[in-house]
């Protein structure tokens, strides 16, 4: 019986232990994913019209969802603000409240999170149906570098895309809380825009969250980006990287956003 | 070089994502209201601030003629300094009053400057003597009580103290005000 026990405990522990070294190896190749990644990027600026490309998959592909959602966000922002705003008698400020919210966390990090679920499983699904049908190593056949030829130009067009459609966000999901909060429910437009100039700081809330953003944008790319390059050469190996991709992007833009913001407020 | 398609729309992206960028700057952001131009610095000690934190504004008549540039603490007469920039087309008399006020009931806290009478200008490097604090709620209510309580006092006889009379009669807890009175 209690010999039954420790083996069952034993067998618990080594497979929590396998899942953690299995975890462990994951990052250590995703950092050295990255690092190579970095290193070969020079071929791919060289060739910038591969860049452009995936800038249109990744970027030009992901506007309507972004302006869509954005907008609605910031609507729903406008309408609860006001509802709470005016308890206190300052439905005035309900600008600078839909303003700094968008601008300083909602507009990267929801962005960070549709970006995952749109452009993050597509490189993800992209990447390792190439792995499945050995077109990868049919480049490194002919010589060709897939992280030079493949996985570069994915990441700097993520990198450059993920700023834009964070500031496309805050911008549209302002315009969204201008339109209920003045027309809708008549806030005077005048105290809307002064109050939100008054109170949002061009360097301590714009820029941050530019710089928020840039990092969601490194992070999302690269987990997607490891994810099918690193994804079993099966059906089910990429529906499962795809959903990895998904999962893990969520989980680390919410907590890389922690620890940017307790950094940003701390200065 | 030949173009394609998708030139033109990742043009269009890049260029509407400048126009964000562009339109949080100048129309969400306070990159074009910040900007004071060239500024003259002068200092003013407080014996309490409140709320009071850099970068805050300096008005005068309503107008935002300037910004707070720092706050330190002067333990020797255990005071706080005030440093404010001051832009250079508008000159104070050398009396002028500096005060903290509130904006709105539970706003952020600024400095309002009364202009004096005097010949003389601010320059730069120069102290404003003339100050008043910030408003303390808790130093108004207990004086609010304290005064009620002497007028309780007075109902039941005795004589008003000058001192606490005078208190009474401020509206504002200012610098003049003695504060060793029993109510603190």
């Amino acid at each position: 019986m209690i010999k039954l026990l420790v083996i069952g405990i034993g067998r618990v522990l080594r497979g929590l232990g396998t899942r953690m070294i299995e975890r462990v190896w994951r990052l250590g190749a995703g950092a050295r994913l990255f690092f190579l990644t970095i290193f070969y990027s020079g071929e791919s600026f060289r060739r910038f019209h591969l860049v452009m490309r995936e800038i249109y998959f990744t970027g030009v592909m992901s506007l309507l969802i972004i302006i869509v959602s954005a907008f609605f966000v910031g609507m729903v922002l406008a309408l609860q603000g006001y509802n709470t705003l005016q308890k206190y008698g300052s439905s005035e400020a309900i600008g600078v409240l839909v303003a700094l919210s968008l601008v300083r966390e909602l507009g990267p990090v929801v962005t960070a999170l549709l970006f995952a679920g749109r452009a993050g499983t597509a490189i993800t699904a992209e990447i390792g149906l190439m792995k499945t049908t050995e077109q990868l190593s049919a480049m490194e056949m002919m010589a060709v570098s897939p992280i030079a030829r493949v996985v570069a130009p994915r990441f700097w067009a993520g990198v450059i895309s993920m700023p834009i459609l964070a500031s496309l966000f805050s911008m549209v999901g302002i315009l969204g809380g201008y339109l209920v909060a003045v027309p809708l429910i008549g806030v005077d437009q005048g105290a809307f825009w002064s109050q939100m100039q008054a109170n949002v700081d061009f360097r301590l809330d714009i820029v941050d969250g530019l710089i928020k953003s840039l990092v969601f944008g490194v992070a999302c790319t690269m987990i997607a980006l490891f994810e099918g390059f690193d994804a079993p050469p099966t059906a089910e190996g990429v529906s499962r990287a795809t959903t990895r991709t998904v999962v893990i992007s969520s989980l680390t833009v919410l907590g890389l956003d922690f620890v940017l913001t307790s950094f940003m407020l701390a200065v | 070089m030949d173009r394609t398609t998708i030139d033109l729309w990742v043009g269009v992206f890049v260029a509407l994502g400048m126009a964000a960028l562009l339109g949080l700057a100048m129309k969400v952001g306070n990159l074009t209201s910040a900007n004071l131009g060239p500024t003259y610095s002068v200092s003013a000690a407080f014996e309490n601030v409140g709320s009071l934190k850099p970068n805050a504004p300096v008005k005068s008549a309503g107008v935002v003629v300037g910004r707070v540039d720092s706050i330190n603490f002067d333990g020797l007469k255990f005071e706080a300094i005030v440093k404010i920039n001051i832009d250079q087309r508008y000159k104070f008399p050398k009396d002028t009053f500096a005060n903290i006020y509130t904006a709105g009931l539970l706003g952020e806290q600024y400095i309002g400057l009364e202009a004096g009478g005097d010949e003389d200008t601010l320059k730069n490097g120069d102290r404003i003597a003339k100050t008043q604090d910030a408003i303390v709620l808790e130093k108004m209510i207990s004086q609010f009580l304290f005064s009620k309580a002497s007028e309780t006092k007075a109902d039941n006889a005795e004589p008003i103290p000058a001192s606490t009379a005078k208190a009474s009669d401020k509206k504002s807890a200012g610098k003049t005000l003695e504060l060793g009175d029993p109510g603190f």
